[in-house]
């Protein structure tokens, strides 16, 4: 098969079938070669609980069960999230799918699921962390060009949050050290970063959560950028995007209001069904299927994106 | 927060004195309690030059008052560093015809082991200012803070440090950042009134959300890679670097028996293949314990009263009162010892550090096994003999993983033959055995 035919076929899979793949192999990369303090047990548990919960949640809503997200969501919450309870683990697990049933604003959901799964057990239990010093620097050229390959893949038609982000967020560590005389190696050091790139490319990039319109999504992304440096460097604490994302979260739907822009229309969309969160594509406002059933949907960057939804 | 004895070695500065690099390969020691937003830094240094040469320059995040300076017990350090320092332990195999069976033995703990208005005046004119002057124990501290790097390069320079090129730039990204700077030189009429040979660690408490450790100065004009461990004392949970991986040391493998005799060398070889194979960018983790207990233990917990005078201000409240200060008892604090040798091409940026919550016990533990020696005729003596064999080649090729020492070598050095069997023993003297039951 020559590349060529390959790349086409990739193309006509379902983008979230790639970032499973990307998710489970940085998985496999981060336990095995960086000895990740997951055991296979926590990481089936992380796994196992946002499946259920999304079985659960999507039963008691009355639509089919769609795992893809969920194992999405349930990856990244295992690349992410450490803590010595295995009932915290589950809860962070349970809190982020769940999230994406409850805590909805006109048929969005307001976070994106792994981030308010991670945010929510740091804030009210003190028994979670993230170790954003977890994957060094040497993973970070191969982990770039996992990520980047999605890009090339997919063509990436809708990677401007993910782009706009890592372009703010870079201007301001690059600024910072030029205004302080550092040398570049520092902020080049802080950029290489396998937990800023699981960010930028897994969980800021969910379509779901982010405005519309493209003026909203980089003013959402230059919202996150200064507010993840002022976590950083204003207040010396550490996991400043997610906390960060988080709370602009909270300011989407003001941006969707200020700047309306129509939601991403899938080429092949399916019909829409009322009352369905999340799982189905809509063609009215609001129709940012992420955790669509979009089987042969042709993909823009944005599908790859979508899974975290 | 950096240090720098004149030596040039250490976590903190760069050469403050007219230094000859008579002490290479030393490591720098700190101890950092850290609560909250409360830090209490702890300096240790191992500096054995003239007190005339001794100099150190730390930024520090805020204004440190003379209260907030004290001069510490290096033996402190010195006990901290024994508790948590990686171990061996010995287990000795049973009379195979007998069952074997496995004894645990003792932890082994790795040997460790009117001028002044004027110069004050003419320090405005630099755009330095002298915020305050205070004497205790056998320093003489200032601290700094100043307008422009040059301005304080230049004060540093007339005022006897020796400042690396390059230096001025690091100054410079401290000053914008409102840091200070905690000047320290040894008073030598203090020191001989107090009649310490030796020059005390300077511990210095402060608030501030910054948990770091400043290592960049020191790598401005440094002769190789430097070496620092730092010893976290915390209430909730381990400590790991957020900007840099933290890598756990190899633990809980059997090594062969020779290396009881040569354990620091091991240790040595060991850490520095850690640190090839990592490409000198990872922290090691070698210790995380809780400090109410050991086991095995390599030296005593800390008693209360030692933890306090580190700085550990929330345990025995009431015991600082008590006579002997009382020891063991729960005590919520825990240790992290990190490990990490360092220099600016692999280490850019200062150390960044977060408690996290996790309360796992580790300790860096390497494990021994003596095999039965005694004479053992039965038929399982036979195929235990080959099990010895068998285990002999798995630690030699362990150790040799571990280190980067040639198999061969390990082979020789552990007295075996090509097979991995011990020679046989001789054969007693006629006269050893008439009087033997």
């Amino acid at each position: 098969m020559s590349p060529r035919t390959l790349l086409d076929r990739l193309r006509r899979t379902d983008p979230r079938h790639y970032q499973i793949a990307a998710l489970a192999s940085l998985l496999a990369y981060g336990l095995v070669w960086l000895r990740f303090e997951v055991s296979p047990g926590r990481a089936a548990l992380l796994l196992g609980t946002a499946l259920l919960t999304q079985w659960g949640c999507g039963r008691m809503q009355g639509f089919p069960f769609e795992p893809r997200s969920a194992l999405i969501s349930g990856l990244s919450l295992c690349l992410l999230l450490r803590s010595n309870s295995a009932a915290l683990a589950a809860a962070a697990a349970f809190a982020a799918i769940a999230s994406k049933f409850v805590l909805r604003w006109s048929g969005k959901h307001v976070f994106n699921p792994t981030n308010f799964g991670i945010v929510a057990l740091m804030l009210l239990s003190g028994g979670v962390w993230v170790s954003p010093g977890q994957w060094g620097s040497v993973a970070f050229f191969g982990f770039l060009l996992v990520c980047v390959g999605g890009l090339v893949v997919y063509r990436a038609e809708r990677s401007d949050v993910t782009l706009a982000f890592l372009g703010f967020y870079a201007a301001l560590l690059v600024g910072r050290s030029l205004w302080l005389g550092e040398p570049l190696t520092i902020p080049l050091h802080r950029l290489q970063n396998g937990a800023l790139l699981i960010f930028s490319f897994f969980m800021i990039s969910d379509p779901r959560t982010t405005p519309d319109s493209r003026p909203g999504r980089v003013l959402f992304a230059l919202m996150v950028a200064l507010g993840a440096a002022y976590v950083q460097f204003a207040l010396f604490r550490t996991n400043g995007p997610l906390w960060s994302l988080a709370l602009c979260s909270l300011a989407v739907p003001l941006l969707d209001r200020l700047l309306p822009g129509g939601r991403y229309q899938w080429q092949r969309a399916p019909r829409a069904r009322k009352g369905v969160p999340d799982e189905t594509p809509r063609p009215h406002r609001g129709a940012v299927a992420l955790d669509g059933v979009l089987p042969h949907a042709r993909a823009g960057f944005l599908r790859l994106l979508r899974g975290e939804g | 927060m950096a240090f720098c004895p004149t030596l040039a070695q250490g976590f903190c500065g760069f050469y403050v004195a007219r230094g000859d690099a008579q002490l290479f390969n030393q490591a720098s020691q700190v101890v950092l309690v850290r609560d909250r937003d409360r830090t209490v830094l702890t300096m240790a240094n191992d500096f054995k030059g003239e007190p005339s040469e001794f100099a150190v320059v730390v930024p520090v995040p805020t204004f440190i008052e003379k209260g907030q300076i004290h001069i510490g017990e290096k033996a402190l350090v010195d006990h901290l560093d024994a508790f948590s320092a990686p171990r061996l332990v010995e287990y000795f195999d049973d009379d195979p015809c007998r069952r074997i069976a496995l004894k645990a033995a003792n932890g082994l703990m790795l040997p460790q082991s009117a001028a002044v208005r004027e110069e004050d005046r003419h320090s405005r004119s630099l755009g330095v200012t002298i915020e305050a002057r205070y004497t205790v124990g056998e320093y003489d501290i200032l601290i700094l803070s100043a307008k422009q790097s040059s301005g304080l390069e230049t004060w540093l320079r007339e005022n006897g440090y020796r400042i690396p090129p390059g230096a001025s730039a690091v100054l410079g990204s401290y000053l914008k950042q409102g840091m200070r700077f905690f000047v320290a030189k040894v008073n030598l009429k203090e020191q001989s009134r107090l009649g310490f040979s030796y020059l005390r660690p300077i511990q210095v408490a402060y608030e501030s959300p910054k948990f770091m450790l400043p290592i960049r100065l020191g790598t401005v004009n440094a002769q190789g890679p430097q070496e620092l461990f730092v010893y976290a004392l915390t209430r909730n949970g381990r400590v790991e670097t957020t900007n840099y991986r933290t890598v756990r040391l190899p633990s809980d493998v059997q090594i062969p028996e020779y290396v009881k005799e040569s354990f620091p060398a091991f240790y040595r070889a060991l850490f520095a293949q850690q640190v090839r194979k990592e490409g000198m960018r990872a922290v090691y983790l070698e210790h995380f314990w809780n400090m109410g207990w050991c086991d095995p233990c390599a030296s005593d917990p800390l008693s209360q009263e030692e933890l306090r005078n580190l700085g550990v201000y929330w345990v025995g409240e009431d015991a600082a009162a008590q006579p002997g200060g009382g020891s063991g008892g729960p005590q919520q604090v825990f240790v992290t010892r990190l490990h990490l040798r360092y220099d600016a091409a692999h280490f850019p940026e200062d150390l960044v550090f977060q408690e996290t919550a996790d309360q796992n016990n580790f300790q860096a533990r390497y494990v021994l096994r003596h095999p039965w020696r005694g004479t053992a005729t039965c038929p399982e003596a036979r195929a235990y003999r080959a099990q010895v064999r068998q285990r002999h080649q798995q630690e030699a090729q362990t150790l040799a993983s571990l280190t980067g020492w040639g198999t061969e070598d390990i082979r020789r050095r552990m007295k075996v033959g090509p097979d991995w069997s011990e020679p046989e023993p001789p054969a007693p003297k006629w006269w050893e055995t008439i009087w033997k039951k």
